[in-house]
């Protein structure tokens, strides 16, 4: 049964539940709703609550689960002669998975009786043919032992689904009954169906916990295994990138240092157009500007955040790129050879940093004490040595926060370099070349092919780990900076 | 030292207050530079701002424009039956087609040689579009209809400047050198016009060969299944976490760990998020690839924290003595929260989501790992289908294109963007009208 309708069905009957809870609470405190110990929908609530959760948490953990048990369970079906040269089971179970479905989509539409789909004697390759009708992508030809695999698979999955549906309407018939079966006058309801709503607060609130531990959980696992199968020392001190293609065997060079470089280079770029821009706008907003000049400013500056990275991207490729070819390419300087440079993406990053940098540099400023001001034109100093001398050492630890912060944005930016910076991973210091970045080599290697146990696509989680810990390094440091700084006036 | 200090070399000249000394020359001009140079930061900031418009808009706006050549047609009985009646139909049509084109380029005194190739070249298949508009409207044979024929991509972008006689280079089978002179003289007998191009709108993504074709609609419903994902998971999980941690959580290891961790989560750059939705998704549960479901899981993790934030912003602006005054009558905590509390919240809540939406409809990167850039050009047939058979989103069909090498989808990309900035433009300004409508000071 598919999920959709199973879920139909779990909400069906909580409704009767509601229903009958409710109906059976007022009528044993006589009809009238003053005897009761809570208001009369609670009763109903208490029984929902008590069929709906419990069903939809027993539907969700099958779920998730369902997949791992079998795919244990079929993986030890497979020969170890099966899995060829330069491949592993992981391929080999992709390919089971790929014809289970097709069998299934064969059966749908009718191509297949399902006496046939599960008939492990059945011709390989009329079956791979009828697939292939039935619009499945089949790569190559099916073995045998991968169509006993898929047939089993199929058969399993047919099970495990079945098992489901019943397990998860007993429960929720059971929850029903038991909510309903509560009905009475002096149960305390509205107690009951507080705690409950009060553990799907906490759950709600555990989601956020819950994508960290998915997010460096994905990144571990994948970074071991791409150690295991690429050295450590290899990885983080080679000075060259260069992926294989074949996507298997083949040497790769797979160094960070390049990478690194790139995105740190961009970045620097970045800030070097953003934070001088930025700082200068806040402190003109902040100390000079009056409430009309500010009020129209303010947010025209702001719109530039609120654009997507990926017109910065179009934009860099496609504007700043001709532009700065134009002045430094083979027709102006000859310095540039192609649109794609480290200028070309480090602009574009910057112009999108400027209101990051002012805004949060706009807060800290505003935040120092009026006082200070005062006192410093009370000696006779001028607005612009009030502001350098006074403010700015004030709000140097929350200016540097915002910068940290900045500089965090711009490493883990995407789109700017996916589409303005390049694909050529190099170690120079020339900001006419292209140069390519941690983020942009994620998407690179992550794109196109589904295999993911080739070093080459593993290499992105370790890429991306990288990334994590640098973005999440200098989030905690300017954070840190910038609780500090607070301290001093509060 | 004071002595010192008094003597009269040291003093300074008694002068007018209003009289500038060096010094204070000095002192000014450096205040007056300071100013100029806050004043040049922010210019320049505008004028970035002023700059990215204006390449949106000027490489943008020709997207929504497709030149049309119109020709008045008539077909009569006879000829209808005459072409039915024999093998190549469509040529027979195409034959009437191009007899009229050019008996009206006479009419109008302009007089070119051309052959059906040209014809096709410029204007597709013109004579199987005949044949099944004739074939559906039968009663309007005999009478004269003005046919409009979307001219190919070249031709629209020669007539838009952006494709001219240099760069052409020998011809191929989609353009000769000849056609430019054909396109000049149905310029000039009046037959080409500019109209809007519906199929940008409506249509889906094409190959290569059909770059002019392409239009956004398919992944605009695409980006609409992500958001409804996003709305329906992120606003309820949202809003109930920020009640907990708000209202109800005591101060301990626990709620610190979690606040620790959605502001983390709010600075994590957004392709680690792809990265998960990859690894979890797709990896471990299976769940099918470049499928708007998957998409809209990964951005509804990524907006959550955006959420959370605005939420307990709006629930801490709800003063205390509307709790106090609930509990006072004898409401219990919850009844508090969720029967006073959180309606006075609402406008705020909403006002949170809305831009939390807008940020999800804009972000590409994830997109980009969870495979939502592959070409297809189909809308879904049912609903469901809408979640889970892949399609694209509007920022990745944006990026598709700016990828390709063809300068027609470089301009559609450009219309993708001013499509994309039309919605986010729309959904701030409803979040602007709705906080400056129902926002409270207490």
């Amino acid at each position: 049964m598919p999920v959709i309708w199973l879920t139909l069905i779990v909400l069906a009957i909580s409704v009767v539940g509601f229903v009958l809870g409710r109906r059976r609470a007022l009528s044993s405190a006589g009809g009238d709703s003053r005897n009761l110990h809570s208001l009369p929908i609670y009763y109903g609530s208490n029984a929902l609550m008590k069929s709906v959760v419990p069903a939809f948490g027993l539907m969700v953990l099958w779920l998730l689960a369902q997949p791992l048990f079998i795919d244990n369970r079929i993986a030890q079906m497979i020969p170890e002669a099966e899995i060829a040269e330069g491949s592993n089971i992981g391929l080999v179970m992709a390919e089971v998975r790929r014809t289970a479905d097709g069998l299934e989509n064969a059966v749908a539409a009718g191509l297949l009786d399902n006496d046939a789909a599960r008939n492990g004697q059945s011709d390989v390759a009329e079956l791979t043919q009828v697939l292939r009708d039935a619009g499945q992508v089949v790569t190559g030809q099916i073995t045998q032992p991968v169509l006993e695999a898929a047939q089993a698979y199929r058969a399993m999955s047919g099970t495990s689904n079945l098992l489901m549906t019943i397990a998860v309407l007993i429960v929720a018939l059971a929850g029903a009954a038991w909510g309903a079966s509560e009905g009475q006058k002096t149960f305390r309801a509205r107690n009951t169906v507080e705690q409950g709503v009060l553990a799907l607060l906490i759950a709600a609130a555990s989601v956020a916990i819950l994508t960290t531990v998915g997010i460096v959980l994905s990144l571990i696992f994948n970074t071991v295994e791409f150690f295991r199968l690429y050295p450590a020392s290899e990885f983080f001190f080679l000075l060259e990138w260069a992926p294989s293609f074949s996507g298997r065997g083949g040497a790769s060079s797979l160094g960070i240092i390049p990478l690194l470089w790139g995105t740190l280079y961009i970045s620097f770029v970045a800030l070097l157009v953003a934070v001088p821009i930025g700082l200068f706008a806040a402190i003109y907003l902040s100390e000079y500007a009056g409430p009309r000049m500010r009020s129209i400013a303010k947010p025209l500056l702001e719109v530039l955040a609120g654009i997507p990275t990926i017109v910065y991207g179009l934009f860099a490729l496609l504007t700043i790129g001709p532009i700065l070819l134009s002045v430094f390419g083979n027709d102006g300087l000859g310095w540039m050879q192609g649109q794609r440079a480290v200028l070309t993406a480090g602009l574009a990053m910057g112009i999108m940093l400027i209101p990051f940098v002012s805004s949060l540099s706009d807060d800290i400023i505003n935040a120092v004490p009026q006082a200070m001001r005062d006192g410093s034109y009370g000696l006779g100093a001028t607005k612009s040595e009030t502001i350098k001398q006074v403010v700015l050492p004030a709000a140097l630890p929350g200016i540097v926060g915002a910068v940290l912060l900045a500089a965090s944005r711009a490493i883990g930016e995407t789109m700017i370099v996916v589409l303005g910076a390049g694909a050529a991973a190099r170690l120079s210091l020339n900001p006419f070349e292209a140069m390519t970045t941690v983020t942009a080599k994620i998407v690179s290697q992550l794109t196109g092919d589904s295999d993911f146990a080739s070093p080459e696509a593993l290499v992105a989680f370790a890429l991306g780990m990288t990334l994590f810990i640098m973005t999440l390094g200098l989030n905690v440091l300017a954070l840190y900076i910038v609780r500090k700084y607070r301290e001093q006036y509060e | 030292m004071t002595d010192a200090a008094m003597t009269p070399e040291n003093a300074r000249a008694p002068k007018s207050l209003k009289q500038e000394d060096a010094r204070t020359k000095k002192r000014n001009a450096s205040e007056r530079r300071f100013r100029a140079y806050g004043i040049a930061a922010i210019c320049t900031g505008l004028f970035f701002l002023l700059a990215l418009l204006s390449a949106i808009l000027s490489a943008g706006l020709p997207a929504f424009r497709q030149a049309v050549v119109e020709v008045p047609f008539t077909l009569t009985q006879e000829q209808y039956d005459e072409a039915e009646e024999a093998m190549l139909k469509t040529a027979i049509y195409t034959g009437y087609f191009i007899t009229s084109l050019s008996d009206t380029m006479e009419a109008e005194g302009v007089e070119i040689e051309f052959d059906n190739k040209a014809v096709e070249r410029l204007l597709g298949k013109v004579g199987g579009d005949l044949r099944a508009y004739y074939r559906d409207n039968e009663d309007e044979i005999g009478e004269q209809i003005g046919f409009e024929l979307a001219a190919s991509s070249r031709v629209d972008r020669y007539l838009k400047g952006t494709f001219t006689r240099e760069d052409l280079q020998g011809g191929n089978r989609f353009f000769m050198p000849e056609d430019f002179d054909l396109i000049d003289a149905m310029q000039e007998a009046g037959l080409v016009k500019q109209v809007f191009n519906w199929n940008f709108i409506t249509g889906v993504d094409t190959g290569v060969d059909n770059p002019g074709g392409a239009g956004i609609g398919a992944s605009v419903l695409g980006s609409f299944f992500m958001m409804l994902v996003v709305l329906v998971l992120s606003l309820p999980i949202g809003v109930a976490a920020s009640i907990y941690l708000e209202e109800f959580a005591p101060k301990n290891r626990f709620t610190d760990f979690i606040e620790v961790n959605i502001a983390n989560l709010a600075a994590v750059p957004s392709i680690v998020f792809g990265i998960l939705g990859l690894a979890v998704f797709i990896q471990f549960a299976h769940l099918p690839q470049s499928a708007p479901l998957v998409g809209g899981l990964v951005l509804t993790l990524m907006t959550l924290p955006t959420i959370i934030i605005s939420t307990r912003a709006s629930l801490k602006a709800v003063p205390p003595s509307i709790r106090d005054a609930a509990l006072g009558v004898g409401a219990s905590k919850m009844q508090a929260v969720f029967h006073h509390v959180l309606p006075l919240a609402a406008p705020g809540i909403l006002t949170g989501t809305i831009i939390g939406l807008a940020q999800a409809l804009g972000e590409t990167a994830p997109l980009l790992l969870i495979g939502m850039v592959g070409f297809v050009a189909r809308y879904p047939d049912t609903f469901v289908e809408g979640f889970l058979e892949p399609n694209s989103a509007v920022p990745a069909q944006i990026y598709n294109w700016a990828a390709r090498s063809d300068a027609v989808f470089t301009e559609k990309a450009w219309g993708g963007i001013i499509v994309l900035l039309l919605f986010l433009v729309t959904m701030n300004t409803i979040a602007v009208i709705l906080r400056r409508r129902f926002e409270r000071r207490w």
